[in-house]
């Protein structure tokens, strides 16, 4: 018998047992006709060959394990970013589940979000009725301040004009006329999940800058000394944004956070669950119109809404996800130029201590290969940051980054040694990864949970550092950014390392002589 | 301090009138339908269900795909499922269901992999049937030991009129036969889960069953040939249920779907009875087998020792002596164990209260797990039942049971603060608004990452589950010392 009540097997043991065993060989054997095993193993050889992945790299049409989602999930982060907003995403409803399951299963927290639940009748008429009964259900129900519209792909392809719902909603009184209900249209059919952040970002922006739809009168700009920061769509948002925080105030910096979902993601268990937690309040949406900058942390994240606050009178820095030495240098300095304050002598410590961090360890990371793969701005910083270590950023693949992009992560390859011989793959998927892994081994592979097949079928050892993580507790609540986060990245780079090393040098009498104590 | 009978049917009912009040007026009608209390004796809940979910209010439900392709068709482990239109229903459901399956991935086996048709504007705008053709070209390319190839119809599909009954026809026809299923299941379709696993059930009647010659495989039949319909094998739950079977002297001849192959659904028809765990989601294809080829099916429940015994002796009951009396021998064979998992976790566990809000058939089957345990279910819904599972979930709740349909996660909050359960069992999406509120919780759809929960070797893991979310530490520590 199998099971032991003394001691609980859970599955990862219980199916080990003989009696599983002989039952999985039995099905197989008996009733799945499978294919012979040696025919398994000469294509699973033959999947690992230049042959295959020519095949691979020659596909126009089929996606397979892409490393991107769509719009709408990009929508419901920035809308999440808002104090007391719900996000509202109008279309079907198995959609909404699945980004509240998407989020809840990375950040391990409550997402609320409401569908406008349309089906077959909605597909025909239009979804104006859903609109109606959903803005009034979700006002009186959740009681939320704000309401941020954005759309699923089935909205889109009927044509649903968002602006017009919402004004007849209020006119049949769904919910008062003065309510701020923005809007962004977020086909899933276009771009990704970034392009939805940006859409959905731009949409709260725009409504209080411009007149919210026609119903008042556009705001006008005083410029003031104030900065604001656009972080863009991050999985490490909530350890993120607290330390921008920091470092803003110890260079004594005005600032607004122009989405903040650090708190809605980041609340106690202590008796009772906020639906609403932090995030930006309209006031300082408004506000944020006067300051004198606006720092996008993630320039392919936000490149309408950046388009838009520039073309409002002020200046914007773009970035591309800056990490480590001298992406954080960058980044401080940008700051100092917009403000004319210095950076303080404390956050050169903290740049020291990274430095020296760097130069301990230096040694190990060295000329080792990595391959990564996320979103654009991610991959620029993280390139940049591995360069900057001696590291090779060998494979450089995103499924959402362009030629643009892609001409990007290239000049940065061009101005360093360790760049030599590296490669940039835009509109790439895991699978192109898989074959690139095989024919061109790397050391170590940095991406999100899904790498982990990857790991499995080629043995490179896997770092989560990218969106979504679902098998790794808590990442998400320390930062990635600043000096801090560059130290935190160094660690995790470094214990992958050791790891490794270690599990390479363990076999008794074999290997073990390399086990060594320091390192 | 435990309530009276009367007390808690009068708590009830002030709790649904008191969330009602929270809806505006329309609202406020149509979900007082959905919410009730069970009264003993009435032959269903007393509640309507499997009806459109009202905009607006956070229903937990999911979409027709979801019940296609994340539930029926997905777990088909040497199949190619194509979540075909935009990239993020394919991504949203990649590998999070846990359907076990014994393969090389990429290789013989697919489960945990997302083959999408990522639509662009452009197919949107000019259709995708083109692509679509081109795309199972690539499959048949790169992975030549697929089996088949199913389509699973995103929203824009229905929408823009592509033709994917036509596409599937032609490249079956140029690919010798190949199997290739379109399947129907935009999320718009119907209103809920519900009829993805419907129109799933009938994709396997049209494009498997009817154009499999029945003598594709040497199939030698005997007389103790069953077929597990509805279990999907999370966390290896078919497993622990297929082992039963073995052991009562029963040959399982195919597993629908959790580690199911094709040619397992190809040769199903040859069983001599169809053992069904998910009623909702699999009892279609049952009565289409039943009809035309003459299967029966019997409906069992393998959640904890009470209804796994019940259900062996029901489902013995269709063949010989032989197969009688080896079930008893099974039974008594698992005494020991279950005796020794209720000794252990009981009295650690008896009298507590659970809340549950699941899918499929769980809110009604995992009822019988609990009371095995000494606990008490006091409050159960469907997100996506009709009203023959509240018919049938009268067999398992107590008088003045909390019923609520479709719950809106306004209304689950209100609930739970005010009967205060020991134990919710509901999803991901649930499970951290009641522990913020300081209430256990496990997750009854992916078995919270455990599992499996069937069989008796499932019930070991169950309770032990059960015991360290009531009585962990930690909820001791939700209050500072200082407040």
């Amino acid at each position: 018998m199998p099971q032991n009540a003394e001691s609980i097997l859970d599955h990862e043991t219980l199916f080990r047992q003989p009696e599983y065993l002989e039952l999985f060989e039995n099905k197989k054997k008996n009733f799945e006709y499978p294919v012979p095993a040696d025919q398994v193993q000469q294509i699973v050889e033959w999947t690992k060959t230049a042959e295959y992945k020519d095949k691979n790299f020659a596909r126009d049409s089929l996606t397979i394990n892409p490393a991107k989602a769509c719009q709408p999930l990009g929508a419901v982060f920035a809308a999440n970013g808002f104090a007391k907003t719900l996000s509202f995403v109008h279309g079907s409803q198995g959609c909404v589940a699945y980004y509240r399951s998407h989020f809840s299963r990375h950040f391990k927290e409550p997402t609320s979000c409401v569908s406008s639940s349309m089906t077959e009748d909605a597909a025909v008429f239009g979804g104006l009725n859903n609109m109606v009964d959903g803005l009034a259900n979700t006002y009186n129900l959740y009681k939320p301040e704000m309401i941020a519209v954005s759309t699923t792909c089935m909205a889109e392809v009927i044509g649903d004009d968002l602006n017009a719902f919402i004004k007849t909603a209020k006119e049949k009184g769904s919910l008062p006329g003065e309510f701020d209900v923005p809007f962004a249209h977020t086909p899933a059919f276009v771009g990704s999940h970034i392009t939805g952040y940006d859409n959905a970002l731009l949409g709260i922006i725009k409504h209080f800058w411009d007149g919210k739809a026609d119903t008042a009168p556009k705001l006008e700009r005083t410029p003031n000394d104030s900065i604001n920061f656009i972080g863009g769509f991050d999985g490490f948002v909530v350890g993120n944004i607290p330390e921008v925080r920091r470092i803003f105030k110890l260079m004594d910096v005005e600032h607004t956070f122009l989405c903040d979902p650090s708190d809605n993601w980041n609340t106690p268990t202590d008796g009772t669950f906020r639906m609403y937690d932090g995030g930006t309040t309209k006031q300082q949406v408004e506000a944020a119109l006067n300051a004198k900058a606006s720092i996008v942390f993630q320039e392919f994240s936000a490149q309408k809404t950046a388009k838009f606050i520039a073309e409002h009178g002020q200046e914007v820095v773009a970035l591309n996800h800056p990490m480590g030495v001298s992406g954080t240098d960058k980044f401080l300095m940008e700051i100092a130029r917009i403000t004319g304050k210095p950076i303080p002598a404390e956050l050169e410590r903290e740049r020291g201590r990274l430095v020296d961090a760097i130069a301990d360890s230096q040694a190990h990371l060295h000329g080792k290969k990595y391959a990564l793969y996320g979103d654009p701005d991610f991959l620029l910083g993280m390139t940049q940051f591995l360069l900057e270590l001696g590291a090779e950023p060998t494979h450089v693949l995103s499924t959402n980054g362009d030629t643009e992009w892609a001409a990007k992560i290239q000049a940065l390859f061009d101005a360093s040694p360790f760049g030599k011989g590296c490669k940039v793959y835009p509109k790439r998927d895991l699978w192109h990864m898989r074959s690139l892994l095989f024919t061109e081994p790397v050391d170590f592979l940095i991406g999100n949970t899904y790498g982990k097949y990857l790991e499995r079928d080629t043995g490179v050892p896997l770092i989560r550092l990218v969106f979504p993580i679902f098998d790794r507790h808590h990442y998400h609540r320390t930062p990635i950014w600043g000096y801090e986060g560059g130290m935190r990245v160094l660690v995790m780079l470094l214990d992958e390392f050791f790891e490794t090393l270690d599990a390479k040098t363990n076999i008794p009498s074999k290997t073990d002589y390399s086990f060594d104590i320091i390192r | 301090m435990s309530l009276t009978l009367e007390q808690s049917k009068q708590r009830n009912k002030q709790l649904i009138e008191e969330v009602l009040k929270a809806y505006p007026e329309k609202t406020a009608k149509r979900r007082a339908k959905h919410l009730n209390t069970f009264e003993e004796g009435k032959t269903d809940c007393n509640v309507k269900s499997n009806i459109k979910s009202i905009p607006g209010v956070m229903t937990i439900r999911g979409c027709a795909y979801a019940g296609s392709k994340g539930v029926v068709w997905g777990p088909i482990k040497d199949m190619i499922h194509i979540s075909h239109g935009p990239v993020g229903c394919g991504q949203y459901s990649w590998g999070s269901r846990r359907n076990y399956y014994i393969g090389t991935t990429g290789i013989d086996t697919f489960v945990t992999m997302q083959f999408t048709s990522d639509f662009q504007e452009k197919d949107i705008v000019f259709g995708g049937d083109k692509k679509l053709d081109k795309i199972i070209d690539e499959i048949q390319g790169l992975f030549p030991l697929n089996k088949g190839i199913t389509i699973q119809s995103e929203c824009p599909i229905g929408l823009i009129g592509d033709d994917i009954e036509a596409v599937s026809k032609k490249k079956s026809k140029e690919l010798n036969n190949h199997t290739i299923v379109p399947v129907r299941c935009e999320g718009f379709r119907g209103v809920s889960q519900s009829l993805g696993h419907h129109i799933a059930n009938d994709a396997v009647r049209d494009w498997v069953f009817d154009k499999t010659d029945p003598n594709k495989h040497a199939f030698e039949s005997t007389p103790y040939d069953v077929a597990i319909i509805g279990d999907y094998n999370i966390g290896g739950d078919a497993w622990s249920s297929r082992i039963l079977l073995e052991e009562m002297g029963l040959r399982v001849i195919a597993q629908w779907s959790g580690d199911g192959s094709i040619a397992e659904l190809e040769n199903t028809p040859k069983a001599k009875l169809n053992v069904l765990h998910c009623y909702r989601s699999m009892n279609y294809i049952s009565r289409h087998m039943e009809e035309k080829y003459g299967v029966p099916w019997v409906e069992y429940n393998f959640f904890g020792p009470s209804k796994i015994e019940a259900s062996l002796r029901e489902i013995a009951g269709h063949f010989d002596d032989r197969i009688k009396e080896n079930a008893e021998r099974v039974i008594a064979k698992y005494k020991a164990l279950t005796d020794a998992v209720i000794a252990k976790y009981r009295p650690r566990l008896e009298g507590k209260t659970v809340m549950l809000f699941v899918g499929g058939l769980r809110p009604r089957h995992v009822i019988g797990a609990y009371e095995d345990l000494g606990m008490n279910v006091v409050g159960t819904g469907y997100e996506f039942g009709h009203n023959d599972d509240y018919q049938r979930t009268t067999h398992y709740v107590k008088d003045g049971t909390l019923i609520y349909d479709d719950v809106t996660g306004f209304e689950f909050e209100k609930f739970v603060e005010k009967v205060q359960p020991d134990l919710v069992g509901s999803g991901i999406k649930e499970k951290y608004v009641f522990q913020k509120m300081g209430v256990p919780f496990r997750q009854m759809h992916s078995w919270d990452y455990s599992g499996p929960y069937h069989g008796y070797d499932g019930f070991g893991i169950f309770a032990r589950d059960m015991d360290m979310a009531i009585n962990s530490p930690v909820w001791n520590l939700t209050k500072a010392p200082w407040k």
